[in-house]
């Protein structure tokens, strides 16, 4: 293989403008797919700290339960099963509905368990100070403990919604047409791995003010905590 | 004389196997101040935080300004606007200025528009004479600061009660002082007090009443020149031996 050859394989401008539409409308779908599946998750894993917080065994085992099933569960597995096992039970869903399904299940479990070290991070004390001024459980929560929680784990909420969007790319296998999906068309419609190259690129120029941003947050809570 | 506007009768806490409290009364008349003193783990503290259901009582009842704070079909939300609490460790918001730690239960318990709330946190602030400091975050404040702030934040509420939980016990010394002056203050504007706490020098100035508690009971009870000067019991003679040897 020559350069030449290389790079007519890799970076040819020409594929690029052609295949261009095509990426660009996948673009926009991994947008409006993560702007469904962060909300969605992350609603999920409120729910979920939230009940972390009652202390009674019927909440806390099934609980434990679920966090652990849908950790444990690979999100490719639990997409298909969703999308091509369900239909068994009768079940047809959309491939969007089914991504969403499948989003809230997995991302929840695991923004619910860093929402949870975020509440179990905040001293009771501030509970018990929002108590004695008459404000409910539920106020406490949602004025007091809740914004402390989510300063003290936003480093890590910020990470996990960077693995969510990245892994908004497996919503291809069921035919949803993200970035990644319609990478894999123009490269087989061009024979040519540029518009995949392109894709790269465009998850590289997205994310990465994201990883730089987790990092300068990641530092300076260091130096916080020295 | 009215009636006591504080009234605890037989007063039992079990933590599992432990039994904190053993049957204690306490009964504190309108504008008294009384100081509970005693050694750790005598359940001084549980006391206190019985008497706001931070710690629910295991047996006993506990009345506070003609509410029965036990009874089911209590508001106990409502109930706590009445009785302020002062905690050793401050438990001020870190996330919210001092005008914000003040005006929250304000806003969302009294349900107070934002001007109003934070028109009467700013008169708390001043009581305490901490109006300059209004703006600032509880991290940008001293120790003494932050518990004025927080008794800013109880007295807003214009409870009848205060409760005092080791109000200067982390505090370094030279900001004990600070604190003090404005529990003295609330003291004269007629606050009822009850202030778990070893400020011996406070108690013999400004204490009604000096409670001694050992072993989940109170042992001993008197003005303070009494329980300071000439003490009745035993244990209670150690224990202010020992907390003047302390001092000195």
């Amino acid at each position: 293989m020559t350069f030449d050859d290389f790079l007519q394989a890799f970076f040819s401008w020409e594929i690029l403008e052609q295949a261009w539409p095509i990426l660009w409308a996948g673009f926009l779908n991994t947008l409006v797919l993560s702007a469904v599946v962060v909300p969605l998750g992350f609603i999920g894993g409120v729910i979920l700290a939230l009940l972390s917080t009652l202390r009674s065994r019927w909440v806390r085992w099934p609980l434990i339960a679920w966090v652990d099933l849908f950790r444990s569960l690979p999100p490719l597995v639990l997409l298909v099963f969703v999308y091509a096992g369900l239909p068994f039970a009768g079940l047809e869903v959309s491939p969007l509905t089914a991504v969403a399904i499948g989003f809230f299940l997995n991302t929840g479990a695991y923004y619910g368990e860093i929402l949870r070290a975020g509440i179990e991070s905040v001293p009771h004390g501030q509970t018990e100070a929002a108590r004695s001024t008459g404000l409910t459980a539920l106020q406490a929560l949602g004025h007091v403990v809740l914004p402390q929680a989510v300063r003290n784990v936003l480093p890590d909420l910020i990470s996990n919604t960077l693995e969510v969007v990245k892994l908004t790319s497996i919503a291809s296998v069921v035919a949803l047409p993200e970035l990644l999906f319609q990478a894999r068309q123009a490269q087989s419609v061009t024979y040519n791995a540029t518009p995949i190259m392109a894709a790269a690129v465009i998850y590289f120029v997205l994310l990465w003010p994201v990883v730089r941003l987790l990092s300068r947050l990641e530092n300076r809570q260091m130096a916080g905590r020295r | 004389m009215p009636g006591p506007i504080l009234e605890a009768r037989g007063l039992h806490k079990h933590f599992g196997h432990l039994h904190v409290l053993k049957g204690v009364d306490l009964l504190v008349q309108e504008r008294e101040l009384v100081f509970v003193i005693g050694p750790s783990g005598s359940g001084k503290s549980t006391l206190l935080r019985c008497l706001n259901r931070l710690e629910e009582p295991s047996a006993g009842s506990i009345t506070v300004d003609g509410i029965d704070l036990l009874d089911r079909r209590t508001d106990i939300n409502k109930a706590r606007q009445r009785i302020g609490m002062v905690f050793q460790s401050f438990n001020l918001y870190p996330h919210m200025t001092a005008l914000g730690n003040v005006a929250l239960a304000l806003r969302k318990v009294q349900g107070r528009g934002r001007a109003e709330a934070e028109a009467r946190a700013r008169e708390a602030l001043d009581r305490v004479h901490l109006a300059d400091r209004a703006g600032h975050y509880p991290g940008q404040l001293s120790g003494g600061q932050q518990q004025r702030v927080a008794i800013a934040r109880a007295i807003a509420l214009e409870p009848r009660v205060m409760l005092f939980d080791e109000p200067t016990s982390a505090l370094d010394p030279e900001l004990v002082g600070g604190v003090l002056a404005a529990m003295r203050e609330l003291r004269e504007s007629g606050m009822t007090m009850v202030v778990v706490s070893h400020e011996m020098g406070f108690a013999r100035a400004a204490a009604d009443r000096v409670i001694f508690m050992d072993g989940g009971r109170i042992v001993e009870q008197g003005p303070p020149a009494a329980i300071f000067g000439a003490p009745q019991e035993e244990r209670t003679r150690a224990f202010i031996g020992q907390i003047e040897r302390n001092h000195a």
